[in-house]
């Protein structure tokens, strides 16, 4: 993903969000996002609103398995195979 | 046992998403707590235990969706055939590329709320079958985007396309709701 521009302006800010969150930016094309994000507020809030939205789908999530948990599993299955 | 059920949420979701129907998904998930408990002997602690689990789920489910020959064919992406989608409406830009109507903050007690989240949840649902799959995958199971480009056999760049679409497409909804009735 390679922008072209000095200056990037909105419309091509939005479909840079993805790619800055995972960190696939290249060092150049991350200095013009934030110095974009650092003089829009509108940006700043779109970038706030998606991480906002990653967070809140991360609820509907079911608990990881604790490393306690994940031994009991282990044992049970053991336990449970050797009848 | 309460550990297998905490998990039967996530791996039926997951299931689904490489067979055709519920009852199919609920085949695979017995046939993986069949294969995990043969191979729990041979289960070398190199991942997690979850981690390990969902590996024998994708692998069993792929085989059983190929058999019903109705596997969602992942690599043969929406992307390609819509062309470019963009994650917010042309509308809401000037000709130059700024914003004709800013985004507004969300109120934060409203995002809390329940009836917030099933908005967040029927997005999902609503989200084309590889856009799902890789938001679901990602965002609520909380894969690696590596993790994720093996099960579903994505590059890298259709793994991320995919991710930006069904995640813009979230935001789009709850920006929605979060703007009807202050």
């Amino acid at each position: 993903m390679s922008i072209g521009l000095a200056h990037l302006n909105c419309r091509e800010l939005v479909e840079l969000v993805t790619a800055y969150l995972e960190g696939d930016l290249s060092s150049g094309e991350r200095k013009r996002f934030d110095a974009h994000l650092s003089a829009c507020d509108g940006c700043t809030t779109y970038v706030e609103q998606m991480r906002r939205t990653i967070e809140l789908t991360g609820t509907l999530r079911v608990d990881d398995v604790s490393p306690e948990a994940e031994e009991a599993l282990r044992h049970a299955f053991r336990e449970w195979k050797a009848h | 046992m309460e550990l297998i059920r905490s998990l039967n949420p996530s791996l039926l979701r997951v299931a689904r998403m490489f067979v055709p129907t519920a009852a199919l998904a609920e085949d695979v998930v017995q046939e993986t707590w069949v294969a995990v408990l043969n191979g729990i002997d041979r289960f070398e602690g190199r991942s997690s235990l979850k981690t390990w689990i969902f590996r024998i789920l994708t692998n069993t489910a792929k085989t059983r969706g190929e058999r019903e020959r109705r596997s969602v064919p992942f690599s043969s992406l929406d992307t390609e055939q819509g062309g470019f989608e963009p994650a917010v409406e042309r509308s809401r830009f000037t000709g130059s590329g700024h914003w004709a109507v800013l985004p507004r903050a969300w109120p934060e007690d409203r995002l809390l709320a329940k009836e917030t989240l099933s908005v967040l949840e029927r997005a999902i649902e609503r989200l084309p079958p590889s856009q799902r799959a890789v938001v679901t995958l990602r965002d609520v199971e909380g894969w690696t985007a590596d993790e994720v480009r093996n099960a579903l056999e994505l590059s890298e760049t259709n793994q991320r396309v995919l991710l930006h679409r069904g995640r813009a497409k979230v935001r789009r909804a709850l920006e929605q709701y979060l703007s009807e009735e202050a």
